[in-house]
């Protein structure tokens, strides 16, 4: 198995770490030709709107795209998790996303960065344990389709923006989180993505 | 962490260093009009510094450089949806305040601004917003993340378009990380000694190989090829100040400059995208600087 990570820019090295802990061999993906070959891809975190514009340079928007909707399966983390949403609120005219799942997102909708912060996450399908999960200027999951399972909510403070709103979802081959699993040593999200595409490839 | 929070944990060191994180790979960019932020955000940058001058003007014109206007700051949050940060003068705690109070995402403890104070910097753990700071070799750096910054980037000299100052400080702060790397228990102590730094983030350094928070580098980068070679040389990501702005053609030096650092290693497209730029800014050599920033801090 080879998973790639789109590496325009963002935190690429820590997905590459976690893989690494997996025993995944991964590759950063920068030109057309890196997404040979591979089982699946990572979109990181980092600023979606700088994202759009080298996807565009780099000529990897139509070939990633496709890859996608071949059926690759594919795991974005916050600014990934806008890249393959299928509506994207809060953003720019040009901005591109994938529509690799079927949901819509608002970008920042947690707020700026003073609002940034981690918290403890309940996710069923990773066992009892909770998921710390940090989240940074992050996205807000304003739709789901039919489709779309969710997979974990924000907690319901009752005084911030975002309460009970999905931050983990899937569909199919794709898995968006509007946090960042890379940031911490828990590599139980990423275990479950390899297992995704184990699923696909039997 | 121990017990299951439901909480919201805002202002953590992780989110601080968090947002430096997703930064990498990328560009931010000195701005001094919203019109500027948005060529900026077009351009791919990654965030933008708001400010009222770049430093080839602070130079230029002299005079006592402070915090920027709170309508500039806040005329540039409402244009791009990108992260804004702002600078605030050396140990200007009050400036800080106001830009915590203005919701920017990072202040800049920066050299640029005319300091505040000839001893002290901000006290930058009794914030809830993140701080990046400049330094010219790892002690400074360090002495800067036991303040609490949450990114480092070298001072280089700003608003000189002259990338030989920036070049000097990542070599020197990238090979001490190295020589770190290679010191015993016993050594580690000397080398805190040496650097004026806690042992604590010596030995962090030592066991790790890197800074406990992201690298970046400023103070020079006027062409594609100055982002590919201070990338190569160990920076994480850039900070472009007067050299966009201050260019014959702002819009495609910026989404040059873009380009060259996500494709650092790639010299083809680094030279296809440093065709036909026009003129970058003129710049200053270094030998002829009367005032030097990057002696500015402590």
């Amino acid at each position: 198995m080879r998973v790639g990570i789109l590496a325009l820019q963002g935190d690429v090295n820590e997905h590459g770490a976690a893989l690494a802990d997996l025993g995944v061999a991964h590759r950063p993906v920068r030109r057309p030709e890196d997404l040979d070959d591979l089982d699946g891809i990572v979109l990181p975190g980092g600023e979606s709107t700088a994202m759009s514009v080298l996807l565009e340079s780099s000529g990897l928007n139509g070939p990633l795209g496709k890859a996608l909707a071949e059926g690759m399966p594919g795991f974005g983390t916050c600014a990934g998790m806008i890249l393959l949403a299928r509506v994207v609120a809060g953003g720019r005219p040009d901005q591109r996303s994938f529509g690799a799942i079927d949901i819509g997102v608002r970008r920042n909708g947690f707020g700026r960065q003073l609002e940034s912060f981690e918290t403890d996450l309940h996710v069923a399908v990773l066992g009892e344990d909770p998921l710390h999960a940090v989240f940074i200027r992050a996205p807000v999951v304003e739709s789901v389709g039919a489709g779309v399972e969710v997979l974990a909510r924000a907690p319901g403070t009752g005084d911030g923006t975002g309460d009970g709103t999905p931050v983990l979802c899937r569909e199919g081959g794709v898995l968006v989180s509007a946090f960042h699993p890379e940031l911490t040593d828990d590599r139980r999200l990423h275990a479950y993505f390899v297992s995704m595409i184990e699923e696909r490839g039997h | 962490m121990d017990e299951t929070t439901t909480q919201r944990l805002t202002g953590t060191t992780r989110v601080k260093r968090g947002l430096a994180e997703m930064l990498r790979g990328g560009v931010i960019m000195d701005v001094v009009t919203p019109e500027q932020a948005r060529i900026a955000e077009d351009a791919g940058a990654v965030a933008v510094m708001a400010l009222e001058r770049v430093p080839a003007d602070i130079r230029a014109q002299g005079g006592v450089a402070r915090m920027s206007d709170p309508v500039l700051v806040e005329g540039i949050k409402e244009t791009v949806t990108i992260p804004v940060m702002a600078k605030a003068r050396i140990g200007h705690f009050a400036e800080a305040q106001v830009l915590e109070a203005l919701e920017v995402d990072y202040i800049d403890e920066s050299e640029v601004l005319t300091p505040a104070d000839e001893a002290h910097h901000i006290d930058k753990w009794g914030f809830r917003v993140p701080f990046v700071c400049g330094a010219t070799n790892l002690g400074e750096a360090l002495r800067r993340i036991s303040e609490g910054a949450a990114m480092i980037r070298s001072k280089g000299e700003a608003g000189t378009g002259n990338i030989v100052e920036a070049v000097r400080h990542l070599r020197s702060i990238t090979g001490d990380i190295r020589a770190v790397g290679q010191a015993d228990a016993a050594e580690r102590y000397r080398w805190a000694k040496e650097l004026q730094a806690p042992v604590d983030l010596i030995t962090e350094v030592a066991e790790t190989g890197r800074l406990p928070v992201p690298l970046f580098c400023a103070g020079g980068i006027a062409t594609p090829a100055d982002a590919s070679l201070v990338m190569q040389l160990g920076a994480e990501a850039v900070f472009v100040g007067s050299g966009i702005f201050k260019s014959e053609d702002p819009a495609r030096r910026a989404r040059a400059v873009v380009e060259a650092t996500t494709h650092f290693r790639d010299a083809e497209i680094v030279a296809k995208v440093s065709r036909g730029l026009g003129n970058a800014m003129p710049g200053i050599e270094a030998a002829a600087l009367t005032q030097h920033m990057a002696e500015r801090g402590w």
